[in-house]
């Protein structure tokens, strides 16, 4: 038996909703349809009632996921596509946001996106909108890349009292499987040491792990072994985790599938720099997508974003090899 | 059974009851009073951020507050002191918030027309008004599936938040979803500056309730028995399950946006017309008439809702406000996630 990273988050929402009567979803399609993605499949069957469609109307659906926080309710809305997320912008960052800090009322929402590019999806059904969240105060980004931590860190978002922004990468959904699901998980906010090595650090977090770990694959057939930290969330960052790695390789290099002006892989850099300068034997290096919408045809899509190729070339632009 | 859009005069105040009519009377005073000392203290240099009042804007204020009971929701907008009052907020919360007291419900981290008490059902409103209606949904959604199904929210917008697509999202939403939601414009002529004929295009805001499938009801918001009645009736209505109510009231604001603007703006042969009267003495004026022994009320009243300002000012001016020091600039309830930030 295999479980795939989609359907580690229909699980873990089976689970979520089975053990805590607290916790509902609220989404676009997301009832007997079972979601744009199948996310939900067959959950408003077994949950009758908790399992709720939206009308199109995304800034709605996150105010009315607020006020459920505020009763005392746990909701989970689907996104249908992390790019609608904008709709909400307002609703997430100045509402959800800001409501614990203000009244010192909780609002435990988590919102799932599916997000990242897929070949053929385009400029508005593939963006990566990680770092936007992160920038504002008051929420919890998750970018799991494993279908452990899919099951593991999405349990753990309805558990947070915070709002949480869960992305999930639409890459993954159906091509990433494991044996089971866990049953244990490190804790939130604390990054995964992927792959030991001693002349690299590749940082990386999502779909780009995977990238990341086959890069490692080839150098390692050329005697360069390639140390692999997956952040598992992008906020809080695990700057520790980070750091240590430096110390032990010299070299950093931190890939991100997002637009490269600001984000994940500058902040990742920034931290470096600042707490650990000394262990660089090199300057620093990031990897993001080009600065441009996502292209839809292949061709360009894959060149856009980062490649075990492009990752493989600034590896060894750092290594000198 | 109230037709929409129904001329209503003082004369249904007699249905009301003179002494409900009163009690809102005195809270719409309570309001009034309350408002030009915050509005003097701005003046005079003593209180930071904005000041924002609901002169004009009380009649229909308090008609909310006294429709809901204390256990339903309230989004205010930023002239509804009359109605937080009216539904249980203090005069010393609006004070500390004002004046930065630590001590108030926002804690110095926001102020003035931004305090809420949610786990009371009072909202605190962010800046983007028409966000809030949604929120009240949500928690009548919640309610509902708690099985609490006596509730009614009410949200408070201007007609401003007309025009914004979260007004649209969230009336869509509750008409869907058949929610106790009474949401309430204030018409009161200007967003800001801009004026009714640069805001919206249609005749009358109540137009637009049936588009969404619910029910509209048009008032003088001038018109305290007006305003009583109807409100009383969108919140039964609403709480007897019949969905969504949209109620337009039509007044005019009697101030700046906020006690930094002058309003030289606003049409004079509006602040002329029926609409530029002022509530708080058209409600003053029908007691007065109503009942031979009311003129000592209405001074009695006067005292007494001058005396309570002058109490929650005085106390809110004593108390300290919060230290930076002390804060602990963590906005996550999580605090084991928060990011150690250290300068």
């Amino acid at each position: 038996m295999s479980v795939t990273y989609l359907e580690a988050i229909r699980e873990a929402q089976a689970r979520a909703l089975a053990e805590d009567h607290r916790v509902f979803i609220y989404g676009q399609d997301v009832g007997k349809f079972g979601g744009a993605f199948k996310a939900t499949k067959n959950l408003a069957e077994e949950f009758p009632g908790r399992v709720i469609d939206a009308p199109i109307s995304e800034d709605a659906i996150i105010g009315l996921a607020v006020g459920a926080a505020i009763e005392g309710l746990r909701p989970i809305i689907e996104m249908q596509f992390a790019d609608f997320s904008t709709v909400a912008f307002n609703q997430i960052v100045n509402q959800a946001a800001t409501l614990y800090w203000r009244t010192g009322v909780p609002c435990p929402i988590t919102v799932r996106l599916p997000f990242g590019g897929t070949s053929g999806s385009g400029p508005f059904h593939s963006q990566c909108l990680e770092a936007i969240y992160a920038h504002y105060p008051g929420l919890i980004v998750m970018t799991p890349a494993t279908v452990e931590d899919a099951y593991s860190m999405l349990l753990a978002a309805v558990a947070l009292d915070d709002p949480v922004i869960f992305c999930e990468h639409k890459l993954l959904y159906y091509h990433l499987k494991a044996d089971a699901l866990p049953s244990e998980a490190l804790p939130v906010g604390k990054a995964a040491l992927t792959r030991e090595g001693r002349d690299l650090t590749i940082v990386a977090y999502s779909a780009m792990v995977h990238e990341a770990l086959a890069v490692a694959e080839q150098l390692s057939g050329e005697g360069v072994e390639v140390e692999v930290v997956d952040l598992r969330t992008i906020k809080p960052i695990d700057t520790d985790t980070v750091v240590a790695s430096v110390a032990r390789t010299g070299r950093l290099l931190v890939v991100g599938e997002s637009w490269p002006w600001g984000g994940v892989t500058a902040e990742v850099v920034a931290r470096v720099s600042e707490e650990a300068f000394n262990l660089l034997d090199a300057p620093p290096m990031r990897l993001n997508a080009k600065d441009t919408p996502i292209p839809f045809h292949p061709s360009l899509w894959k060149a856009h974003r980062p490649t075990t190729e492009s990752i493989g070339a600034a590896a060894r632009k750092l290594l000198r090899l | 059974m109230v037709p929409d859009g129904s001329p209503w005069t003082a004369d249904s105040a007699n249905r009301a009851g003179v002494e409900r009519y009163a009690r809102a009377y005195r809270y719409m005073l309570q309001a009034r009073l309350l408002d030009e000392k915050l509005a003097s203290l701005y003046r005079a240099g003593k209180i930071h951020g904005g000041v924002f009042l609901g002169r004009g804007q009380e009649a229909l204020s308090v008609s909310i507050g006294l429709s809901l009971r204390r256990t339903d929701v309230f989004a205010p907008l930023i002239r509804d002191l009359a109605g937080r009052l009216a539904f249980g907020e203090t005069p010393l919360d609006a004070a500390r918030t004002a004046l930065g007291s630590a001590l108030g419900p926002m804690r110095g981290r926001d102020g003035n027309v931004h305090r809420g008490v949610p786990r009371r059902g009072l909202l605190p409103m962010i800046s983007h008004l028409g966000a809030m209606i949604a929120v009240v949904n949500g928690v009548l959604f919640a309610r509902r599936m708690k099985g609490v199904l006596d509730s009614v929210g009410v949200a408070s917008i201007g007609d401003g938040a007309t025009s914004t697509g979260s007004f649209h999202e969230a009336l869509n939403q509750a008409a869907v979803e058949r929610l106790p939601l009474v949401l309430v414009i204030a018409n009161n002529q200007y967003a800001y500056s801009t004026p009714n004929e640069r805001q919206f295009a249609c005749a009358a805001l109540v137009d637009k309730a049936p588009g969404y499938g619910v029910r509209g009801w048009s008032v003088d918001g001038t018109d305290l028995a007006a305003c009583l009645h109807v409100l009383g009736e969108a919140v039964a209505r609403a709480r007897g399950g019949e969905g969504p109510q949209l109620v337009e009231a039509r007044l005019l604001r009697l101030c700046g946006h906020g006690e930094h603007d002058d309003a030289s703006y606003v049409d004079p042969r509006l602040k002329a017309s029926p609409l530029g009267r002022d509530c708080l003495e058209v409600a003053r004026q029908w007691l007065w008439d109503k009942e031979p022994g009311m003129r000592e009320r209405l001074e009695q009243w006067r005292a007494e809702a001058q005396q309570a300002v002058e109490d929650a000012v005085a106390q809110a001016q004593r108390e300290a406000g919060p230290d930076p020091y002390k804060e602990e600039w963590c906005a996550l309830a999580s605090r084991e996630v928060a990011e150690p930030f250290t300068h």
